[in-house]
């Protein structure tokens, strides 16, 4: 700031003070990044919410006024319905995964121990492996008639039948279940151990000398000040599996008889394949409220945090 | 006990996180009569090589599938998303960092939030400016839409990386007289390097990984990506040619995996919105 004024009090070229006029860089600056994210995310977010309205198709360019006929249509529809219904039981599911296995993984991880490098690589497959190609590796293990699970549960003296991972509604879903919290855990385990590396030493060592031993101070001590670390993890947590459409449309494609279908590949199968764009938007649409939750959960914690540190 | 206890545990996590992949192995280098004998057949033991390994199937990927021309198509958009991210998101971050003052900050975490909004949201009304733009079925539209991926959550790394980089280098360049556009063109580049390459890395990790917009866009197999083509097209009908596609899950996964562990602490930093000092 001082020196700003010290240059552009003796204003010696046009030029010179253009150069150092910080609100004219900044502005330029951020431009470009400005102008990508209102036109292509900013625009098409309102778009999505206009093409529900209308009778568009992915065939011709027109536009057609439908007022909330997609809207009734897609809520008369039970396969919408059981899509809506599948992607709160998944998310809320897998989340519940999650957090059990990252807070229990963090504790393992914040330890040391021999080959813990190796450990650590292996805990971070999942995340870094595109989805598309883990769902099909995951299809590969439900196989219906080479299922190393099943196979597995037979000789251990577990299963006695015989189970048909995709080709059964409830299964199905908790095929899907499991692959999403396998594909986030880890995610969730890094961003928990980072938080614990910052609860201050002091606090668990009085806690100690007070004599809590280790659950006592994983419930009373750790666990509340990890909460904000722990909501982060949720909340991305939230909107990958709500909002993906890769897991379910490679594992199940949204069958059997679709009843596994997620609000994402619904949308994809109505608006993408089906060419009706409007009810694909409408269905997409659904997934605002999972959306609105979190960003508002995260301005909040972000707030508290804001308070919390400065 | 405690620590047999420990290792156990981490051996645990470790299973359940890295079975997939041994089994993408595992499937990639079976005889073909060693992989396809059902599960319900108890006596043949399908954890290990029954038979000796084989390279059939890598001999097939390579040979008889696109799969070296998706990897082509992906370093294709890797590069130009990559380009356009660092060109568009540094300067950016920079801008909110150091130039924009108060309101930079609230800006910056505007721009993180458009990140939250998913592609499975977008893909319908991009699929018509796709199809106005006539860039249906092409490369073109995933280097166009990519970096409204990339340039959210980069333009947010490189603000949180800028201020953990202390002011004074670039403050006593100007007292040695150099303009304020001048430090920046000539002082700040050197100061971003690492910023600038968590930026590429995160790029490149994330076009290889998208498959929303890919299976939105690209319909002919030999403009697919790796993401892609492996899962939709090596699928022939109803024929799944289960040790091919494990072999391209496996090479395509490992060394993305190598590059994603060596940055992951920078991503978590952005992630965390600086909820947690790194």
């Amino acid at each position: 700031m001082l020196l700003r004024r010290r240059h552009g009090g003796t204003a010696t070229t046009v030029k010179r003070s253009l150069a150092d006029r910080e609100n004219v860089l900044g502005a330029a600056l951020l431009a470009p990044a400005l102008a990508y994210v209102l036109l292509l995310v900013g625009v098409p977010f309102v778009l999505a919410i206009v093409l529900s309205f209308s009778t568009a198709t992915a065939g011709s360019l027109s536009f057609g006024w439908a007022g909330f006929a997609n809207y009734r249509a897609i809520l008369a529809d039970p396969i919408f319905r059981r899509a809506l219904a599948n992607t709160a039981i998944v998310t809320i599911g897998s989340q519940v995964l999650v957090v059990v296995l990252a807070t229990a993984a963090a504790q393992v991880f914040r330890a040391a121990f021999h080959g813990k490098r190796t450990a650590r690589f292996v805990l971070l497959l999942p995340w870094a492996v595109p989805v598309s190609l883990a769902a099909i590796a995951w299809t590969w293990i439900f196989d219906s008639t080479f299922s190393v699970i099943n196979w597995t549960l037979k000789v251990g003296g577990l299963l006695h039948g015989w189970l048909y991972w995709l080709g059964d509604p409830t299964l199905a879903l908790v095929a899907i279940i499991i692959v999403q919290a396998w594909r986030i855990f880890p995610f969730a385990t890094v961003i928990v151990l980072a938080g614990l590396s910052s609860i201050p030493q002091e606090v668990v060592e009085a806690a100690i000398v007070d004599g809590a031993g280790f659950w006592r101070r994983l419930f009373h001590v750790e666990l509340p000040l990890l909460l904000p670390v722990v909501a982060v993890a949720v909340l991305f947590g939230v909107v990958y599996t709500a909002t993906d459409l890769g897991v379910v449309y490679i594992l199940t494609g949204g069958g059997p008889a679709n009843t596994t279908h997620v609000l994402p590949t619904l949308a994809f199968q109505r608006g993408i394949q089906g060419a009706d764009l409007g009810q694909g938007a409408a269905i997409a649409v659904f997934l605002l409220p999972f959306l609105i939750v979190v960003a508002i959960a995260m301005l909040r914690l972000a707030r508290h945090t804001e308070v919390g540190t400065t | 006990m405690k620590r047999v206890a420990l290792y156990a545990a981490a051996l645990g996590f470790m299973a359940f996180a890295g079975f997939p992949f041994y089994w993408m192995l595992i499937t990639a280098f079976k005889q073909n009569r060693d992989l396809y004998v059902g599960a319900f057949d108890t006596r043949h033991v399908p954890w290990i090589f029954n038979d000796p390994p084989t390279l059939e199937h890598v001999r097939l990927l390579f040979g008889q599938t696109d799969f070296l021309r998706w990897i082509a198509n992906t370093l294709i958009v890797v590069v130009a998303v990559v380009v356009v991210t660092v060109a568009v998101a540094v300067p950016a971050g920079y801008s909110l960092a150091r130039l924009t003052g108060r309101w930079g900050e609230r800006l910056g975490i505007g721009i993180f939030f458009t990140y939250l909004i998913p592609p499975t949201l977008l893909f319908i009304p991009f699929a018509r400016l796709v199809a106005l733009l006539g860039l249906q079925n092409s490369l073109g539209a995933l280097i166009l839409i990519y970096p409204t991926i990339t340039i959210p959550f980069c333009t947010w790394l490189v603000m949180g990386f800028l201020r953990s980089v202390p002011w004074d280098i670039e403050e006593q360049a100007m007292i040695d007289g150099y303009s304020r556009l001048a430090v920046i063109v000539k002082v700040v580049p050197r100061l971003i390097v690492p910023g600038i390459l968590t930026v590429v890395v995160f790029s490149f990790t994330l076009v290889l990984q998208e498959f929303v917009y890919a299976l939105t866009f690209i319909s002919s197999v030999d403009k697919m990506t790796v993401s892609l083509g492996v899962p939709i097209a090596l699928v022939r009908g109803d024929v799944y040619h289960w040790g091919a596609l494990m072999a391209a899950a496996l090479f395509t996964s490992i060394p993305l995996a190598i590059v994603y562990n060596l940055f992951i602490d920078r991503f978590i930093q952005g992630f965390t919105l600086g909820a947690v000092k790194g």
